[in-house]
């Protein structure tokens, strides 16, 4: 039998069928099985959610679309280890809603960036780029240092995640506000707590003024500092059963 | 002829408004709770846009109630296809101009002024969604509702529901854009806006559905004519990539901010899959519909090959939705993922030549036009552009070369010359030809400034991309170049400003890209307001309405 092509040029709802059959293939295929295979993830030790403030850092991070210009994916590449550190695991960004793998570097990557400067470093390079770094494009966002951090609403953000699957605890949804707070307070006996909940996150007032509120920078850079501090390294077998 | 046309009953217009009307104050209803009770301000300025917007249609409802009767019925809906026309105008200067100023800001990022609202970060996306959506978008609503009434020789379905897919999808471009600039963004890249911005689209885009479905029912020509199967394929693709990319758990129904419902990985994936696939069908399957109507309308001679238009159709859209993988070669998305995105990817560029060749050889025997219609050398080089973005693409999409090219402004550079050169330059030659056919003009105001558009165009098309090659190859081979002793050569900071000239380059390209568009808004501006043209001589008879050239007038079959 002859195939004829009219029967879907005079038929629009077989055309509409039609089209959405074939559309509907290629991402079946591709993004499915990623939801089911489990060598998509690998075995790491070390991954957490976000304590409270590196979330409101991260929030932030997306407001102000830092996406655009930094990534957060160092690729398998010679140079880009080097360059960066270990390459990026998928493990690493599973708690990540939404990814901020980023598609441009004007900037430099910050999969791994935590650690790498100091304090003072950041609050100085996000006030004014130019005055640390002088050939550098980024805009300065002074603004940080001046505004409050809403403290009140992290709960809230905390509950919308563990509903898209971060494992957040009872204990961590409830000690929300305390512990965005206690993160900044290196001191108090909160902040013990803290660690408990949320391993190797850093406790100390990030944004150079122990006395003052807690800041946008203050969130900002305990965003930044965390990144990529987590999987522990010696531990990762990477020719291991992680093999893909 | 002489079929008595059935107007629609008096019932059915008094139905389809009280609809209309209960439409708009449920929305200014929930535009009054987002406006009074939001919690945070993105979201209440929001709400009193929509409230306002809201009351502004129901208002306009009651005052200008449908009219019917059986004059309705003899005359194609232009209506909503000149707003739309309008709009992608307007937009079209917006979204460039803002293009323009974040270029100067790479260059010269004393031009961000620090402010939370003019950095960088912000006014990117604004940049994009403004062309992409605003420009883009109304181009091909505007189009394709002219193009689907003409080919189906029916009048649009619906009336109020027509003036909600047009008037309803400004409005989501205005959310999307004061929420960037107000720090509202989900961060995914080509769907920034937040969820209930989103809900909103879906609404304006399930109508858009409806009305074009709506029309073909209606068609007297037993064929569906191969722009609208382009078309189609467009509107019900983004649907189903809108919908699924934008799953995300709202922070609180009254609130603007929501989370991913995917993560990581998955994320990754579905994120570019909705990406390139807005490339594969927002800006190639849409544009091709109207390569497929105005190319042979404005030169006169029938689509070169009816059989390549089928093969090109169903491989092109079965092809593209493969291709998202190759944004996230050697990332942490497994390898059989990568492999697929990058093999079909490079068989993408068979029937993406297909369209090309079949739009260029619609040209036979009329290539002349090239030289007298300055028209016709949009549509044409738009078409070459496109063979040139569609040959590159795939050339990046191989791993060896995208290890190179990712991450860089060689990505930037091959976006640019598939949207400027291709969809912008397809776009300038439709509102070319629509303009004197909506308004029923004798001609553009001037084909002399067409002219002028052209080539200031093209001049900053060609700045834009080889500095962007330039940039992005040398900051490539920058980051990867190792010296005698093993250590990596450069460090990051000096390939930032080795990139200082290239980007003065790309801005003046751009600028020169936002100049062309001015005249454009000129010219249609005074053709519009039906200025006698000023070298109507020099015009092809297609440039006037069809109503006003000598022969059979278009109009809806009896």
């Amino acid at each position: 039998m002859k195939f004829n092509h009219g029967f879907f040029e005079k038929n629009s709802m077989v055309l509409l069928i039609g089209i959405l059959v074939v559309v509907s293939i290629g991402g079946l295929v591709e993004i499915a099985p990623l939801f089911f295979l489990k060598s998509t993830i690998e075995k790491v030790q070390g991954m957490r959610p976000y304590a409270p403030l590196e979330l409101a850092g991260r929030d932030i991070y997306i407001r102000e679309g830092c996406y655009g210009c930094h990534s957060q994916m160092i690729r398998s590449l010679r140079d880009e280890v080097e360059r960066y550190g270990h390459y990026s695991l998928a493990a690493e960004s599973m708690y990540d809603h939404p990814f901020q793998w980023g598609s441009k570097r004007t900037g430099p990557d910050l999969a791994r960036v935590g650690g790498k400067y100091s304090d003072q470093w950041h609050v100085d390079h996000f006030t004014a780029p130019r005055e640390v770094v002088p050939g550098t494009v980024m805009p300065g966002y002074p603004f940080f240092a001046n505004r409050t951090l809403d403290v009140d609403s992290i709960r809230k953000h905390m509950e919308a995640l563990k509903l898209a699957g971060v494992p957040y605890t009872d204990e961590m949804i409830e000690n929300a506000k305390t512990d965005l707070v206690a993160q900044t307070q290196p001191d108090a006996r909160e902040a013990r707590a803290l660690l408990e909940r949320y391993p190797k996150a850093q406790v100390r007032k990030f944004d150079g003024k122990p006395e003052g509120p807690v800041t946008e920078m203050d969130a900002m850079i305990a965003y930044l500092q965390m990144l990529g501090t987590l999987v522990d390294f010696t531990k990762f077998d990477a020719a291991g059963p992680n093999l893909r | 002829m002489a079929v008595p046309r059935a107007a629609t009953s008096e019932e059915a217009i008094a139905f389809s408004g009280a609809l209309a009307l209960i439409s708009a104050v449920l929305i200014a209803t929930v535009g009054g709770i987002f406006a009074f009770a939001g919690l945070d301000e993105v979201i209440r300025i929001h709400g009193a846009l929509i409230a306002v917007s809201a009351i502004a249609a129901a208002i306009y409802i009651m005052a200008n109630p449908r009219k019917g009767g059986e004059e309705e019925q003899k005359t194609y809906f232009d209506g909503p296809v000149k707003v739309a026309t309008l709009a992608a105008v307007f937009w079209g200067v917006v979204g460039f101009l803002v293009g323009d100023v974040i270029a100067w800001q790479l260059a010269f990022p004393v031009l961000n002024f620090d402010l939370p609202w003019t950095n960088f970060g912000r006014l990117r996306p604004l940049h994009t969604s403004a062309v992409v959506f605003a420009f883009g978008g109304n181009v091909l609503i505007a189009t394709s509702l002219y193009v689907v009434q003409r080919t189906s020789r029916a009048r649009l379905a619906g009336y109020w529901s027509s003036w909600f897919v047009v008037w309803g999808y400004q409005l989501f471009i205005v959310l999307a854009a004061t929420g960037y600039v107000l720090g509202s963004t989900q961060s995914r890249e080509y769907a920034e806006p937040e969820w209930y911005v989103d809900i909103w689209l879906t609404l304006v885009w399930v109508a858009y559905l409806l009305v074009f479905l709506g029309t073909l029912w209606k068609r007297k020509e037993p064929h569906i004519y191969v722009a609208n199967w382009f078309y189609l394929a467009f509107i019900v693709t983004i649907a189903l990539l809108h919908i699924v990319n934008n799953l995300a758990i709202p922070v609180s129904v009254i609130g603007a901010k929501s989370y991913s419902l995917f993560s990581g990985v998955q994320d990754a994936m579905t994120q570019w899959w909705y990406g390139h696939n807005a490339v594969g069908f927002f800006l190639t399957a849409g544009f091709l519909g109207i390569m497929y109507y105005f190319i042979p309308k404005r030169v006169e001679r029938p689509v070169y090959s009816y059989r390549l238009s089928i093969i090109h159709f169903w491989s092109l859209i079965f092809l593209y939705i493969w291709a998202g993988p190759h944004h996230l070669h050697y990332t942490a998305l497994p390898d059989w993922a990568q492999t697929l995105g990058m093999t079909f990817s490079i068989m993408l560029w068979m029937p993406s030549w297909g369209g090309m060749i079949n739009g260029l050889m619609t040209l036979s025997g009329a290539w002349d036009r090239l030289r007298t219609d300055p028209v016709v050398r949009f549509l044409v080089v738009s078409v070459a552009f496109y063979g040139m973005s569609t040959f590159e693409g795939p050339l990046m999409s191989i791993k060896a070369v995208n290890s190179l090219s990712h991450y860089t402004d060689w990505t930037i550079g091959h976006v640019h010359s598939g949207a400027l050169g291709w969809v912008g330059m397809v776009s300038f030659g439709a509102i070319y030809c629509l303009v004197p056919w909506l308004w029923k003009r004798e001609g553009l105001y001037s084909l002399r400034l067409v002219e002028w558009h052209f080539w200031i165009a093209n001049i900053g098309i060609v700045l834009y991309i080889s500095s962007m090659w330039v940039s992005g190859v040398m900051q490539g081979l920058m980051w990867r170049a190792y010296d005698s002793m093993g250590f990596l050569t450069y460090s990051f900071i000096e390939t930032v400003e080795a990139m200082h000239w290239p980007y003065i380059i790309r801005a003046v390209g751009g600028l020169l890209f936002v100049i062309g568009s001015l005249i454009m808004a000129w010219n249609v501006w005074k053709t519009i307001q039906g200025v006698k043209p000023v070298d109507i001589a020099d015009q092809p008879r297609v440039a006037a309405a069809p109503e006003l050239r000598a022969g059979l007038a278009a109009q809806p079959a009896a």
